[in-house]
C-alpha cells in the first residue's frame, strides 16, 4: 500500500505538472512532492513488505532512501535554479550560439516522472518489471538532458537514448537467458524472475546462468557507467542542467547498480557467486583505472565530476566483487557517494550560472567571488577524495581492507587509481577555487542554492563521524541479502 | 502448424534483408512494419493450443504498435524533418546483405554447438531471433542517419522479443504490456529528438554531431 503510494504520488504529480502553466506554482510542486516522498520513504524503512509485484526488501529500502533524499535536496535547489533562468534566449558558454530553454512545466513533469521510475526500480520484485522501470528512467530523463536547447545537449541526448536503450535491451535478453537457465528446475523457467523465489537457485544451469549474468552486467552496467560501456556518461552529465546531473549521478547510477545487485543475488543463490565476483572485480578495476586517467586531463568542471562518478561506480563494483566486508562497505560507499556527488554537481551548477562557463581555463577565484559555494566546492572535493573525517574515507578504507584480504595486487591497483584520481581532481578543484579571480566579488548567493549542497555535505560528514545504529543495521541486512561471502 | 511458423520466420528474415538492402528510408520503414506483423502473429502459430483472450489482446496491441504506430511515427519524423530519404550507409548494401546472411548462418551454428536446455517450439525460431538482433545492431552501427539508427534499434528489439517467445510461452500480461509501453515511449522520444536534430543541425547525419569528446 505504502509502496504503491510511493510510485503513484510522483507519477500523478508529474502528469499534473505537464498541464500547469509555467511559473512559481509548478516549481513549488517539486519540493512538495520531494518532501512527501521522503517522509513516505522514511515510514517505509520500518515496514518491510514482500509478495506481489511491488515490495521493499533490505536492499530496496537503502536505495529508495538515497534516491528520495537526493531528490529532495535537488528539488529545493531546482526552485531557485528555475526562478533565475532567463525566459528568452541566453548566450552559450563561449558567447556564441544563443539558446533557449524547454518549457518549464515539461521539465518539472519529467523530473517527477523520473522520480517515479527510479522509485519503481527500488520496489520491483520481478526482474522484468525491474527492466521496465530502468528503461523508463532513460525515457523520463532524456527530455531533461535537452532542457537547454543547444546542439551539444541534443548530441548528448541522442547518444544517451541510443546507448542506454540498446544496453538495456541486452539486459532483457539476460532475463530471458535466466529463464533458460532455470528451465530444467523443478518449478519451471519463468519463476526465476521473481525475486521472492530466489530459494530455487541451486537448480539453475551454470552455463546459461553465467551467460545471463554477463548480459545483465553489460546491460545495466551501461546505465551504471562501467568502463567500457560508459561513453554516454560524461557527455550527458556535462550537458544536462546541473540539477539533472546531480540526480543522474546521485540517484540514477545507483538504481542501475541495484539491477546488477539483483543479478548477483541470483548467481549467489545458485552457487555461482565466485564467477559473478570475478566479473565485477574486472569491471571495477578497469572503470577506476580508466576514469582516473581521464581525470588527470580534465578541462571541464562537470566532465571531471562525471568521470569521478565512473571511478566511484568502479569502487562499488569492486567492493561487491571482493565480497566479505567489501559488500557492506560498497553499499555504505553508495550512500556517501550520492550525498557528495549530488552536492558537487549542484555547486558546479551555481558556478556555471555565475561564471557562464565550465572550462577550467576560464575559471578562478571562486572562493572570493562566491564564498559559500566556493567553500562547499572545496569541502565536497575533500569528501569525494576519501579524506577523513568524511564517510567516503571509511568506505574506501573498508574496500581496501577487503582487497588486501583477497589479493594484495588488487589493493595496490585500487590505491594507485585513487591516488591518480586525487591528483587529477585536486588540480582542477584548486584552480577553480583559488586561482586568480576572473569575476570581481561579491556576487549575491541565494540560500535556495547554498542550503541543499550544504545539507548533503553535512550528512556525509556526520556519516563519517558516526554511523547511526539503524543505518548500520540496515546496511548489514542489505549486504547479507546480496549473498556473496 | 510448422508450415505457418516457418513462413512467418522466413518473413522476418526477408524483412531483415529488405532493411539491409534497401537504399530508401520509406522502404526500410515498410520492411519494419512487415516484420512487426510477422512477429505479432508468431505466438499463435507457435502455441496454437494456448490461445487465450490475453494473448489475442497482446498480439493486437503488439501488431498495432509495430506495424502501424511506429512506422507512422518514423514516417512523420521523416516528413516533418524533411529528411533526404537516401539511407547513406557506411557499409555498402551488397556487403550489408552478406552480413545479414552471415549473421543467420552464425546463429544457426551457435545453437548447433550450444543446444538449448529446452525444446523450442521451432528449430528455426532461436537462430532467426538472434540473427534479427544482430542485424538490428549492425544497422545501428553501419548507417549514418539518426532515423536509421532508431530503425536499427527497433529491429534489435524485434529480435529480443522473438527470443523471448521461444523461452517463455507467455510472460505475465502486465510485463509484456510494460515492455511494449517502454518501446513505444522510446520511439516517441526518439522521434521528437530526431525532429530537433534536423532543426538544430540541418542534417540527420550523426557524423556531424561530434562536438563532445574527452
Amino acid at each position: 500500500m505504502l509502496v504503491s503510494l510511493l510510485c503513484l504520488l510522483p507519477a500523478l504529480a508529474g502528469l499534473v505538472a505537464f498541464w500547469l502553466p509555467p511559473g512559481p506554482r509548478v516549481r513549488r510542486l517539486l519540493p512538495a512532492v520531494g518532501a512527501v516522498h521522503f517522509l513516505l520513504s522514511v515510514l517505509a524503512w520500518n515496514e518491510p513488505s514482500g509478495g506481489g509485484w511491488l515490495g521493499l526488501d533490505a536492499l530496496g529500502r537503502v536505495f529508495l532512501a538515497i534516491t528520495s533524499l537526493v531528490f529532495l535536496a535537488t528539488s529545493v535547489y531546482a526552485v531557485s535554479y528555475l526562478r533565475e533562468e532567463p525566459a528568452g534566449l541566453q548566450p552559450d558558454m563561449g558567447g556564441e550560439d544563443p539558446f533557449s530553454n524547454a518549457k518549464e512545466s515539461v521539465f518539472v513533469g519529467c523530473l517527477l516522472l523520473f522520480l517515479a521510475s527510479m522509485t519503481l526500480v527500488c520496489v520491483s520484485r520481478h526482474l522484468t518489471l525491474l527492466w521496465v522501470a530502468i528503461e523508463a528512467t532513460t525515457l523520463a530523463s532524456a527530455p531533461l538532458i535537452y532542457f537547454h536547447r543547444h546542439r551539444r545537449s541534443l548530441e548528448a541526448t541522442w547518444k544517451y537514448l541510443l546507448v542506454c536503450s540498446v544496453g538495456i535491451g541486452l539486459a532483457l535478453l539476460g532475463n530471458f537467458l535466466l529463464v533458460l537457465a532455470a528451465a530444467r528446475g523443478a518449478s519451471g523457467g519463468a519463476e526465476v524472475l521473481w525475486l521472492d523465489g530466489l530459494a530455487q537457485g541451486p537448480e539453475l544451469d551454470p552455463h546459461w546462468l553465467r551467460l545471463a549474468f554477463i548480459l545483465l552486467v553489460v546491460g545495466y552496467g551501461t546505465k551504471m557507467g562501467l568502463v567500457p560501456l560508459h561513453t554516454w556518461l560524461p557527455d550527458t552529465h556535462s550537458e544536462a542542467p546541473s540539477v539533472v546531473s546531480a540526480l543522474l549521478s546521485g540517484a540514477l547510477l545507483n538504481c542501475a547498480f541495484l539491477g546488477i545487485l539483483r543479478a548477483v543475488q541470483i548467481c549467489a543463490g545458485a552457487g555461482q557467486a565466485a564467477f559473478a565476483q570475478q566479473v565485477l572485480v574486472g569491471f571495477g578495476l578497469l572503470s577506476m583505472a580508466v576514469a582516473a586517467l581521464f581525470l588527470l586531463n580534465s578541462k571541464d568542471t562537470k566532465r571531471m565530476l562525471a568521470y569521478s562518478s565512473v571511478e566511484h561506480m568502479g569502487i562499488l563494483a569492486l567492493g561487491i566483487g571482493l565480497g566479505g566486508a567489501g559488500v557492506f562497505f560498497a553499499l555504505f560507499h553508495a550512500v556517501n557517494h550520492s550525498l557528495c556527488k549530488a552536492a558537487m554537481f549542484l555547486v558546479a551548477g551555481t558556478f556555471l550560472s555565475t561564471f557562464r562557463t565550465r572550462l577550467v581555463a576560464r575559471l578562478g577565484g571562486a572562493i572570493h567571488t562566491l564564498p559559500v559555494a566556493g567553500g562547499l566546492w572545496v569541502a565536497g572535493f575533500v569528501a569525494l577524495s576519501g579524506t577523513p573525517p568524511f564517510g567516503l574515507f571509511l568506505s574506501e578504507l573498508g574496500v581496501l581492507r577487503a582487497g588486501l584480504q583477497v589479493n594484495p595486487w588488487i589493493a595496490a591497483a585500487f590505491l594507485v587509481s585513487l591516488a591518480t584520481a586525487f591528483v587529477g581532481m585536486a588540480r582542477v578543484v584548486l584552480t577553480v577555487a583559488l586561482g586568480p579571480p576572473v569575476l570581481a566579488p561579491p556576487v549575491r548567493e541565494s540560500w535556495g542554492k547554498s542550503l541543499p549542497p550544504l545539507a548533503l555535505l553535512a550528512l556525509a560528514l556526520l556519516l563519517g563521524l558516526s554511523v547511526p545504529a539503524w543505518l548500520a543495521e540496515g546496511l548489514r541486512q542489505a549486504a547479507a541479502l546480496v549473498g556473496v561471502s | 502448424m510448422t508450415g505457418t511458423v516457418d513462413f512467418l520466420l522466413v518473413s522476418m528474415v526477408l524483412a531483415n534483408l529488405w532493411v539491409l538492402g534497401s537504399s530508401r528510408l520509406p522502404s526500410c520503414i515498410r520492411a519494419l512494419a512487415f516484420q512487426g506483423v510477422a512477429l505479432g502473429l508468431l505466438p499463435f502459430a507457435l502455441y496454437p493450443g494456448h490461445i487465450t483472450w490475453d494473448l489475442v489482446m497482446l498480439a493486437l496491441v503488439s501488431i498495432t504498435l509495430k506495424a502501424v504506430v511506429f512506422p507512422h511515427l518514423l514516417k512523420r519524423a521523416l516528413l516533418e524533418a524533411r529528411v533526404d530519404p537516401q539511407v547513406e550507409p557506411f557499409v555498402g548494401h551488397g556487403v550489408s546483405l552478406v552480413v545479414g546472411v552471415a549473421s543467420l548462418a552464425l546463429s544457426v551454428a551457435l545453437f548447433r554447438r550450444h543446444p538449448l536446455p529446452i525444446v523450442p517450439p521451432s528449430d528455426l525460431l532461436m537462430p532467426v531471433a538472434v540473427s534479427t538482433l544482430l542485424v538490428g545492431l549492425f544497422v545501428l552501427i553501419a548507417r549514418r542517419k539518426a532515423l536509421t539508427q532508431a530503425l536499427g534499434y527497433l529491429v534489435f528489439e524485434n529480435g529480443i522479443q522473438a527470443f523471448g517467445l521461444g523461452v517463455l510461452q507467455h510472460a505475465p500480461l502486465m510485463v509484456e504490456l510494460g515492455i511494449l509501453l517502454d518501446i513505444f515511449f522510446a520511439v516517441f522520444v526518439m522521434g521528437i529528438t530526431i525532429f530537433h536534430i534536423r532543426r538544430a543541425f540541418a542534417t540527420l547525419d550523426t557524423m556531424e554531431m561530434a562536438e563532445l569528446r574527452g
